[in-house]
């Protein structure tokens, strides 16, 4: 997505400005996302991904550590081993259905804590104005600026290999570097929110300002948040997956940890596709959804998006000039009776 | 060119290269039975339907009408700069540049168009803000249009003809540097029409130029855009919905409803004597600034959904004057009597019965053409408008005994 | 100007909180660092001084108060003095990060302008010519967006140092013991460089290009645009008109992307073994050389830093409304 920091509107799909019907909560309920191709596909890698991780450790044919026939390079697929077998001869398969079950849990870990916290400074920002929002607002362009990666790798080489196992410590810190972003789109939106009539009157009427917040603003924040939250799981995706291939994080299980002991193993040089293909495309495919879904939601908000024409299918009648588009500047002639 | 000293006389001789000035009130633009359509289908929205527009050299023309009246969208529509989903459906739009020949405007193709935008034919249009490029200087906004029909010009002579050209519009020459965002409302309308003049056009279309400016603006512009005119003898297309600038400006005035034309008439004449229904409720949605009180009629009912046009007259189910024939056959845009330029579609103008009291009202006294003096101080005009004082003639209150001519006050 | 004197200011604060940072987190995180080091660093015995010096460096066992450790630090720093490097010879860090920045910021720099200018070009394309064939590269686009770099590397050396063997797979330079200025050397450093900067390019470009498009396709929209067709304007003029405009958020957006390109052109130098700080990096986190990794993280956020205050300056250069004048 297009960032703007020069400026403090929300490039790439959020348009405060868009003549807004208020989503009060119960109009919320009675959303629902367009049958959009983008979405659907998006929706179907997620769910594939999410499966393999509830059952993948289950149907697993070996333990991802079990050791097999001494064989000093490793194996290309074959009917006992699907996806090969690694340097040491462990299954490949086994290893990559093991270690989608981390991956899921840290990514919507870090994405769900990095959205609460990017909510919270965010909206207080917005909503509070003046000095809290200066203060907030320099806090969060710092940790936008900081670059994430190299402060990640500080943190988590003072923490040590073996006391980061544990999937919620992970995903803790790497939120702490994610929620920036979000945070600044929020801010926007809020602040544009606050001054929108009705939560004026609301103001003056003497309404609590968390009861604001909670049915005002929070409900017409709710495709940003989506939006937000989804692009933060992609960056937990992402981030862990680099710490593991680092060595930084407990490679064991998981896809960047597989990836790590390709590398160790020079697999890439030496040919192995099965070792770092497998482990590499998941994550690709993963992040690929989570982008896919985050593209529809954008066109759900921005319609003019999506008249450019990505949206799979067309719905309506086929237009007559389907097969040439319009040129610019050359209002189309198409009269009746006439082929196009 | 000539490499003179003098950079004005080398763009002026190329400017002379693109047209040859042909007589004044010759035609110089004629659109045809013109169909406009949003999207197609049956979901189509017919914005304009069966358009007739002649304008002739040097004219004034206005083009009034509500929003959603397709005015915009005819204008834009015979330019092909109508953006999609806007769909040309049917029709004819001629331009004659002067030399004898017809240009088919909807057949030409991009790099036909191309020669012809700007050099004949430019756009002034609502918002100068959006109109003007906010990243580059008005020295560029200016020049490039040069250079791009004068490839011969040199950067100096474009520079020269810049500076001319705001001074034309009574804009410093030490503004050449500057960019939109630094200058004020008046002085960006003043830049774009600066800017429209450029190639000295054979026809400038103003889309709403004043309307985002206050009035006092308002009134300056008009009366620089008409001393433009009376020196370079372009003529305009005046679109607006407020019909008070109408008055100040233009020579003739057509008026369009839910996509079609409904009359033309001189200015003059048109304010004084309307022929068709929804012209007379125009006239009379507002009360005038002086003279005494009289109770508002307005027009009943609201536009018609342009996708499921009324049968028949579009204007039908709002007018009081409606009878049978009204609901089943359009009428069409047709002179309303012999030896008049005036066109209206009304069955009441055409059939055999006689015509109301209200619609044959006198030709007013005056020569067809613009007003010299303004009927009276504009005022902000919400949409529709027509601030007049006191119309001349019974047709201007219903119901009352006619009342003897008053003419406005400033003098 | 004065925007630029505000992001300057935001800068060095940033710059501020990145060394405390550094000084922090050795000291927040529980454990001891230079047990780990020693622990480490089997049957290699330190002398009295050096485990003195580390321990003043990370804070153990230390009376002295937690600001004027904090002063100490920021005077080390100051004088350029980033501490020892333990895994490199005991050399100090600024050395060795001296003779890794080079590579990074040659091949980062490189790679980067390549994708930005690439990235928006295609993006102005695929919104110019919307409904076309150029479409569909969209979802291809998108996969390498969300595929991480090094998995990227791994096919680009796979598929082109490997099987089709045009390119070499790792190293930034056959082991010249010098580095001349002459033909034979620069054309083998070029290379090298291709595949590294092949990866970085095809893994950032993806951004530019959809958020190019997207803002594009609005910017299409403006009356501006329009009245450069009406002008009579040749076609690449007025997409020229139009791009001037829509180029703008990429670049304020820049600061956001450059931090991510690092990253990954950090991981991307680990797959080729390319002789960059990304090596470094790794080899430092396998031997618990703390003191480069801080020394590393400084300089990178540095090095951020100043891209974007270039990035900064272009932005302020280009959109004539930043520009406070008098």
């Amino acid at each position: 997505m297009a960032v703007s920091i020069g400026t403090e509107q929300p490039v790439g799909g959020t348009d405060p400005g868009l003549p807004g019907v208020v989503l009060t909560p119960r109009r919320v309920r009675a959303l629902r996302l367009p049958r959009s191709g983008k979405i659907q596909a998006g929706l179907g890698l997620l769910a594939f991904f999410v499966l393999v991780a509830i059952i993948g450790p289950l149907i697993a044919p070996y333990s991802p550590d079990q050791t097999f026939a001494n064989a000093p390079v490793p194996l290309p697929p074959s009917g006992a081993h699907l996806l090969g077998t690694t340097q040491l001869q462990q299954d490949v398969l086994s290893q990559f259905l093991v270690g989608g079950r981390s991956m899921m849990l840290v990514a919507f870990i870090s994405g769900a804590l990095a959205t609460v916290l990017s909510v919270l400074i965010g909206v207080t920002a917005g909503y509070l104005g003046g000095l809290v929002d200066d203060l907030l607002s320099m806090f969060t362009n710092i940790f936008l600026v900081l670059p994430a990666l190299p402060l990640l790798i500080i943190m988590f080489g003072f923490l040590g290999r073996s006391s980061s196992n544990d999937v919620f410590i992970i995903g803790l810190i790497i939120s702490v570097t994610g929620w920036a972003f979000g945070a600044r789109v929020l801010r926007a939106q809020t602040l544009s929110l606050r001054n929108r009539d009705y939560v004026d009157s609301a103001r003056i009427v003497g309404e609590k300002w968390w009861r604001i917040i909670g049915t005002e603003i929070l409900p017409n924040l709710t495709p940003i948040v989506a939006t937000s939250f989804l692009f933060t799981v992609l960056y937990g995706v992402g981030t862990y997956t680099a710490l593991a291939f680092l060595g930084l994080v407990n490679p064991n299980w998981s896809w960047g940890g597989m990836l790590f002991y390709a590398q160790n193993s020079n697999a890439e040089i030496s040919g192995y596709w099965w070792w770092f293909v497998p482990p590499g495309l998941a994550v690709a495919l993963l992040g690929t959804a989570l982008v896919l879904l985050n593209f529809g939601i954008d066109e759900f908000i921005n319609p003019r998006l999506r008249a450019a024409g990505l949206t799979g299918r067309p719905r309506r009648r086929s237009r007559p000039w389907s097969g040439r588009r319009p040129e610019f500047a050359l209002t189309a002639v198409i009269r009746e009776g006439s082929e196009q | 060119m000539r490499p003179d000293a003098d950079g004005h006389g080398a763009i002026q001789d190329a400017l002379a290269d693109l047209s040859v000035p042909a007589g004044l009130g010759e035609p110089l633009l004629e659109i045809r039975g013109l169909c406009v359509d949003y999207g197609q289908g049956d979901d189509a929205v017919h914005a304009v339907t069966g358009a007739d527009l002649f304008l002739h050299r040097g004219e004034v023309l206005g083009l009034a009408g509500e929003s959603g009246s397709g005015k915009s969208t005819l204008a834009m529509a015979a330019t092909r700069l109508l953006r999609p989903p806007g769909v040309i459906t049917g029709g004819d739009v001629l331009f004659y540049p002067g030399n004898g020949s017809a240009v088919d405007l909807l057949a030409a193709g991009f790099s036909g168009l191309r020669v012809l935008r700007w050099s004949q034919v430019s756009l002034v249009l609502q918002s100068a803000m959006n109109a003007l490029n906010p990243v580059l200087s008005i020295r560029t906004q200016l020049t490039d249009t040069l250079a791009a029909h004068l490839p011969g010009s040199s950067r100096q002579t474009r520079r020269e003809r810049a500076v001319e050209l705001l001074r034309m519009v009574g804009i410093s020459g030490d503004r050449l540097t500057s960019h939109p965002h630094e200058l004020s409302g008046g002085m960006r309308q003043r830049v774009m029409i600066a800017m429209a003049l450029a190639l000295e056009p054979q026809l400038v279309i103003m889309d709403e130029p004043t309307t985002a400016l206050d009035v006092v603006t308002q009134r300056e512009i008009l009366e620089e855009l008409k001393d433009l005119r009376d020196r370079l003898g372009f003529a305009i297309l005046f679109i607006t919905h407020d019909l008070s600038l109408l008055i100040e400006i233009a020579d003739s005035v057509a008026v369009m409803y839910a996509g079609r034309l409904v009359e033309r008439a001189p200015a003059g004449a048109l304010f004084h004597a309307p022929r068709h229904p929804y012209t007379l409720g125009l006239l009379h949605s507002f009360p005038p600034l002086h003279g005494p009180r009289v109770p508002m009629t307005g027009i009943p009912g609201s536009p018609p959904d342009l996708r499921k046009l009324p049968s028949g007259c579009v204007f039908h189910p709002r007018c009081r004057f409606a009878y049978d024939r009204c609901a089943t056959e359009a009428p069409p845009l047709v002179f309303t009597g012999a030896g008049t330029s005036r066109l209206a579609a009304c069955w009441k103008q055409q059939d055999d019965g006689p015509v109301p009291v209200e619609l044959a009202a006198p030709e007013p006294a005056e020569p067809a053409g613009q007003m010299t003096e303004p009927a009276g101080p504009l005022t902000e005009a919400a949409e529709p408008s027509g601030q007049l004082t006191e119309p001349a003639g019974a047709a201007s209150r219903v119901g009352d005994p006619p009342e003897p001519a008053q003419q406005g006050s400033t003098a | 100007m004065r925007t630029i004197a505000r992001r300057l200011a935001f800068y060095v604060v940033t710059a501020i909180v990145a060394v405390s940072l550094d000084f922090l987190i050795p000291r927040l995180i529980p454990g001891n660092p230079v047990d780990a080091i020693l622990s480490h660093m089997q049957g290699i015995t330190l002398s009295r001084a050096t485990i003195n010096g580390l321990e003043l460096q990370f804070g153990v066992g230390t009376k002295a108060s937690l600001w004027s450790q904090y002063t100490h630090y920021w005077s080390t720093i100051l004088h350029g003095n980033l501490g020892t490097s333990i895994s490199n010879g005991f050399v100090p860090v600024t050395t060795v990060i001296r003779g890794a920045l080079p590579w990074t910021l040659g091949l980062v720099g490189v790679s980067t302008v390549i994708s930005f200018v690439l990235g928006t070009g295609i993006g102005v394309l695929v919104a110019w010519r919307r409904g076309s064939w150029l479409d569909n590269l969209l979802p291809v686009v998108t996969f390498f967006q969300a595929a991480p770099y090094f998995f990227i590397a791994f096919l680009a050396v796979d598929l082109f140092a490997i099987k089709l063997g045009w390119f070499p797979a790792e190293g930034a330079h056959q082991n010249l013991d010098f580095a001349a200025f002459n033909w034979t050397y620069l054309s083998d450093v070029l290379d090298h460089a291709v595949l590294p900067a092949l990866t970085i390019v095809v893994a950032s470009a993806a951004g530019w290009i959809v958020g190019m498009r997207n803002v594009m396709l609005t910017t299409m929209d403006e009356d501006y645009v329009l009245i450069a067709a009406a002008k009579g304007l040749h076609k690449p003029r007025v997409v020229w008109y139009a791009a001037r405009n829509a180029v703008l958020p990429s670049v304020s957006g820049f600061a956001l992307a450059i931090g991510f390109i690092v990253s990954g052109a950090l991981l991307t130098e680990i797959v080729f073994s390319y002789p960059g700080l990304g090596l470094l990096l790794v080899n430092a986190v396998g031997d618990n050389d703390y003191a480069l990794l801080q020394g590393i993280f400084l300089i990178i956020t540095f090095a951020v830093l100043a891209a974007n205050l270039i990035a900064d300056f272009v932005y302020v250069f280009l959109d004539p409304r930043t520009r406070q004048e008098a």
